[in-house]
């Protein structure tokens, strides 16, 4: 496989290596973008979390039918404008069953950031023991593992997760499940950065320096090379959330993922297509909801990036004479 | 040009054990999974002697090892079945039959197949077209009001999941506009233009998120090239900007495109089965959905095997294509 | 007419004044250098030369006017007429600055018809032919090769090959040898001193190397924080110079010819190495690093290992502290054999900035050695560590510091005060100073020697700067491809020395003397007068 994607840029390894949590806190908060998106997803976060008081504010939950809101006799409509917008049930009811919306809603941002984050948890394990291992361990482990990580990078991720989503028992906790395959599929890559990280790191002098002063190699993996990994592994991370968002609303759009009654924005989408005419809220608020999430940690994801590689983001900011030349 | 002749050989080794790998995986992820592999198939109202008739019927009482021996003679040599009365000989390379349909599951791949190759192909040419072009157009624009609206449109492509694009496509165009019917798959053979036009819609789907990644990562990597040391040289000899851009910084980027290309064929495919299910497409990922509800096990791992072959395929040509790209690779 | 003419120059990066105020001129077909340590702006004059800063955010004053066009003024059209035109320019790194995609001769090509609107069949020739002029052998066929396929030395021919494509009026030519090994640096400036000759083109070089500038050109202007120092004629102001700093400059130069305070080693062998070597690469691609090196290292002395890029004398090194294990042969400390590190035996490295992590204060770095042999009473290390940071001329209050704080001259003694803190009796250097201004270099030597001294140290000094191993050494071993091809005391390898190869070496070396420098060049144009 081509290394050209995992040319990771290491701290340290360069002539101003110094990110300490305070410069990178002052970095993130020069981008004006940034902010706004980590704005956002905080309160998307606080949404999640805060989901069973906000729906308790407005006296409902996201399960209970409530046939008489809907119209029967026109295939299930929402009784009502605004798709049965009401002061009961602020953002309406969901067509056929006259489930509160807005529950939903809240509980599908916890069902979505719980499973990407999740997924992210497990990928991010997965990928930097295995990373580690292979940079440090003899030929054989090396060749193993980066084989064995060059296979789940190269499998079709959606494909395994679709496959395996169908050979587990149902008993299954379902969002803990779709959270743990996304998990097992998709960590290759990372695997992939932290080891050519690590193998940066390695060759470091003061990597060198350490094991001169007599550390044993864990104590040198755990002092020298851990903390020097954090950077691309939680760049990493942070690009990764937004699209374990989006495989979770497909696999749950396809039917495969998180199952009724668990709500969840890309279930809601499935079946939205019939009513967009009847109920045009129904397909709009479930597919803004998971644009802006997944928009908002888009650029979180890239703040964080230009954060702890200043060197890319200046080096693209001067020296490159155009924008002179232009007004010259 | 040996070196090179090697590095392809090599390459191509690589890439069966890989594939045989895969197959090892699959094979035991879902024939060791704890569901009971005959009570699913036969259905949750079967009595317990049906159970056991249909574990006989389907091996399913050999051990793994046996089984999957058999499924490689199979994919190698091909196998003869019995259904009851008569011996079916399924050839070279045998997937296995259904559980579901008592059909081939080489057959079953092989009609659904024109259709996933003709929404991933045409998708690909389109999105590699727009995301280049738009990629190339920031970057020389860079710092004006063009990559400025760029970068956002293309920051709300990648933000967009591809269903997503595709309902408010389905949507705005068949359903408001009414510019478009409704997609329905018509075979290349017989009638081109109306395969085109119903395909459009899903070629834009799978292909508008996959270009805007594209656009992003063109930009970002002719970025990277334009304050490399090579480039302040040609500034300096008085190179004007287009040939700095088009020609140098270009074929700097050119290298990470191949390869995220081959690393993209494996979510690109996962974009066909959104693809083919929102548009009703009746592709191979269609069918992937409907075996994984039913639980028709063979065909699952089947498709996935065949979808790895392509990926690996796909991943192998790139490997080479990218040492050419890049002549300082080192070609191990 | 001027072909150069600087007046009142001022080049400010954000708030950071680069070049404040210089002023000079250069008349047409004459050679003047730019000399000045790390940070004295004499890149950016070259920059500005050229008219490079615009659009960099960078505000450049006072007027610039290179053959006849004034760069301050000039539209776009006129700047890149001028650029490689009338003024071409060659950079320090001649790897990084061609594109890795393209043929040399085609670069090189795209150049000239940039400025001539010749043919494409015309611009090849033309390249072949500038390939040719600078001695690449076989330049119709090099150059169809991409730049990786070329050694050092030739890509910097290629890259001085462009600049005469198009027959300009001036050179500049910034740090043009700064990469390049000892032997081939005086290949490349004898060919800029021929093509000078041939053509009349003046010539700015801009060089941090004192040696290089006497090589080299007629004039010199010493620059310091963006200011001029002195400026005058090459032999004057390097022969008696007025100026403070100058003199300051000339005295940490470490000189070739200038022999050694002699020290009185004793006879007790504490490092010896029997046999060595290392190979890398398996099967078809395996080579030797370093073949069969021994040598011994006595109590207090110093041992210089001398070479070129690729001598192997890095992975010497490496190996003789234990950070890599020799493929064959056996290091032994104090009379036993010796496998993986030890404490006794310690090192101080090439890049102050890579061997210090970056996460650490430098006190907990230098702290390692005392916590990993078991103290733990952290009055004692913090008492220890201030006193090591005192002794290598730091003070003890920077123990909280991080390495980002401090110059490159102090993370290297900060690097030495780890070595210490171990209480090593062998410290491995490798190419201590390489990283390092001259004046700094002076000063992290003169440390090096005092600790010597003061505990009794051995030292092997690695290094690939002829001069500085002669300052440091009391006995020197000359590294090619992996062997020792001469060793023995400095002095007489120095003063007499016996293989061909440390001959060539030495006559390589740039002479502070424009005269020496100007016979040497005749010496070395005549290899029979070796």
């Amino acid at each position: 496989m081509s290394e050209a994607l995992v040319a990771v840029e290491v701290p340290g390894a360069s002539a101003s290596g110094t990110s300490g949590a305070r410069q990178f806190r002052r970095r993130l908060r020069a981008q004006r973008a940034a902010l706004v998106a980590a704005a956002v997803v905080a309160l998307l976060a606080l949404i999640a979390v805060a989901a069973p008081l906000l729906t308790a504010i407005e006296g409902q939950d996201p399960t209970t039918y409530h046939p008489s809101l809907v119209d029967s006799a026109r295939g299930g409509v929402p009784i009502g404008s605004f798709g049965g917008a009401s002061a009961e049930h602020w953002l309406g009811v969901e067509p056929q069953t006259g489930r509160d919306l807005f529950a939903r809603l809240v509980y599908g941002a916890r069902v979505s950031l719980g499973v990407a984050l999740g997924a992210t948890a497990v990928q991010i394990l997965l990928g930097v023991v295995v990373g580690i291992t292979a940079a440090l361990g003899n030929r054989w482990v090396d060749q193993l593992l980066s084989r064995i990580s060059d296979i789940i990078v190269a499998m079709p991720l959606m494909i395994m997760a679709l496959a395996l989503l169908a050979v587990v028992p149902g008993s299954f906790p379902r969002p803990v499940l779709v959270a743990l395959i996304i998990g097992f599929v998709a960590w290759g890559t990372i695997a992939k950065i932290t080891r050519a990280a690590t193998l940066t790191l390695k060759q470091l002098d003061y990597v060198a320096a350490a094991r001169l002063s007599g550390w044993s190699t864990l104590r040198i993996a755990r002092r020298e090379l851990l903390p020097g990994l954090a950077a691309p592994v939680i760049t990493y991370a942070a690009l990764m959330v937004p699209v374990n968002i989006g495989i979770e609303a497909s696999l749950s759009f396809l039917g495969v993922g998180v199952k009724p009654p668990t709500p969840s924005w890309g279930q809601m989408l499935s079946s939205a297509d019939v009513w967009y005419q009847a109920a045009p809220q129904y397909l709009l608020l479930p597919a803004g909801a998971l644009f802006v999430t997944v928009l908002a940690l888009t650029v979180l994801g890239d703040g964080v990036r230009t954060a702890l590689d200043p060197r890319t983001a200046s080096r693209l900011r001067v020296g490159t004479g155009h924008k002179g030349e232009a007004k010259a | 040009m040996t070196g090179f002749t090697g590095f392809a050989l090599r390459r191509a080794v690589g890439a069966i054990v890989t594939l045989l790998a895969i197959s090892v995986i699959v094979y035991v992820v879902f024939y060791a999974t704890p569901g009971d592999v005959a009570q699913i198939t036969c259905g949750p109202r079967c009595s317990p002697a049906q159970v056991h008739q249909v574990a006989q019927q389907l091996k399913l009482d050999d051990p793994l090892y046996v089984r999957y021996w058999h499924f490689l003679q199979g994919v190698v040599a091909g196998q003869d079945y019995s259904t009851g009365t008569s011996v079916e000989r399924c050839s070279a390379p045998c997937l296995g039959l259904s559980y579901r349909s008592d059909r081939q599951v080489m057959q079953i791949i092989l009609g659904k197949l024109p259709v996933s190759l003709s929404l991933v192909l045409g998708a690909m040419v389109l999105w590699l077209l727009l995301g280049v072009g738009t990629g190339v157009l920031s970057a020389w624009r860079r710092g004006r009001l063009t990559e400025r609206a760029l970068t956002g449109v293309t920051l709300a492509g990648v933000a967009t999941p591809s269903f997503v694009i595709g309902l408010v496509l389905m949507i705005v165009v068949c359903g408001q506009l009414e510019l478009l019917p409704f997609p329905e798959y018509v075979p290349l053979s017989a009638d081109p233009e109306q395969w085109m036009w119903n395909l459009l819609l899903p070629w834009l789907t799978l292909a508008l998120g996959e270009a805007a990644y594209f656009a992003r990562l063109t930009r970002a990597s002719m970025l990277e090239t334009l304050a490399e040391d090579h480039i302040r040289t040609f500034r300096a000899y008085g190179v004007g900007e287009r040939s700095i851009v088009g020609r140098h910084a270009l074929r700097g980027a050119l290298a990470p495109i191949i390869a995220l290309n081959a690393n993209d064929v494996g979510a690109m495919v996962g974009g066909a089965v959104l693809t083919e299910t929102l548009f009703g497409l009746p592709g191979i990922g269609q069918e992937l959905v409907h075996a994984v509800n039913v639980v028709d096990l063979p065909v699952v791992v089947g498709m996935v095997l065949v979808i790895g072959f392509f990926v690996v395929l796909a991943n192998a040509v790139a490997d080479v294509l990218y040492a050419v790209a890049d002549r300082r690779v080192v070609l191990t | 007419m001027s072909l150069v003419r600087v007046t009142d120059l001022t080049v400010e990066f954000g708030g950071l004044t680069a070049v404040d105020g210089l002023s000079f001129e250069l008349a047409p077909g004459a050679a003047l250098a730019l000399v000045g340590e790390s940070g004295s702006g004499k890149s950016t004059v070259a920059s500005a030369l050229l008219g490079l800063h615009r659009g960099t955010g960078a505000r450049v004053g006072g007027s610039v006017e290179v053959a006849g066009t004034d760069v301050q003024r000039a539209s776009e059209d006129e700047l890149r007429r001028l650029r490689g035109g009338k003024a071409a320019m060659v950079f320090q790194d001649p790897l990084s600055s061609l594109d890795p995609y393209y043929a040399v001769g085609d670069q090189i090509a795209e150049v000239y018809r940039v400025h001539t609107r010749a043919s494409r069949r015309a611009a090849r020739a033309r390249a072949v032919e500038v390939l040719d002029r600078v001695g690449i052998p076989d330049a119709p066929r090099r150059a169809r090769s991409r730049p990786h396929e070329f050694s050092g030395g030739m890509r910097q021919r290629a890259l001085i090959a462009m600049a005469l494509a198009c027959e300009p009026d001036l050179l500049i030519a910034d740090e043009p040898t700064t990469a390049l090994d000892v032997t081939v640096q005086a290949q490349i400036l004898d060919l800029l001193h021929t093509l000078r000759a041939e053509t009349g083109m003046g010539l700015l070089l801009v060089t941090h190397d004192v040696g290089v500038a006497a090589e080299s050109v007629g004039e010199v202007l010493v620059m310091r924080h963006g200011r001029v120092v002195e400026h005058g004629p090459v032999g004057a102001v390097l022969g008696s110079p007025t100026q403070a700093y100058t003199r300051e400059l000339l005295d940490a130069v470490p000189r070739v010819d200038a022999p050694r305070a002699p020290s009185q080693p004793s006879e007790e062998i504490v490092l010896e190495a029997t046999g060595l070597r290392r190979e890398f690469g398996r099967g078809k691609r395996a080579f030797a690093a370093v073949d069969d090196v021994s040598l011994r290292v006595h109590r207090g002395e110093t041992l210089g290992i001398v070479g070129e890029s690729g001598s192997g004398k890095t992975t010497l090194g490496r190996m003789l502290v234990g950070l890599l294990e020799p493929t064959a042969g056996q290091v032994r400390y104090d009379g036993h054999a010796r496998v993986g590190v030890n404490r006794a035996v310690q090192m101080v490295f090439q890049d102050p900035v890579s061997s210090l992590n970056p996460r650490r204060s430098v006190g907990e770095s230098i702290a390692d050695p005392l916590r990993a042999r078991g103290e733990r009473d952290e009055q004692r290390i913090r008492g220890r560590v201030t006193e090591l940071l005192e002794r290598v001329g730091l003070e003890g209050a920077h123990y909280d510091r991080y390495p980002h704080e401090f110059s490159g001259g102090q993370r290297q003694r900060v690097g030495i005060a780890r070595a210490l803190a171990a209480d090593p009796r062998v410290i491995v250097c490798d190419e201590p100073v390489s990283a390092l201004d001259v004046t700094t270099q002076a000063q992290v030597v003169a440390l090096l020697a005092e600790l010597q001294r003061e505990l009794g140290l051995a030292l092997v000094f690695v290094a690939h700067d002829l001069a500085v191993v002669r300052r440091v050494s009391d006995r020197v071993a000359v590294m090619r491809q992996g062997r020792i091809v001469e060793s023995g005391p400095a002095d007489e390898v120095y003063d007499n020395p016996q293989a061909l190869y440390t001959k060539q070496l030495l006559a390589a070396v740039p002479a502070l003397d424009p005269e020496v420098a100007a016979r040497r060049r005749t010496a070395r144009r005549e290899p029979a007068a070796l």
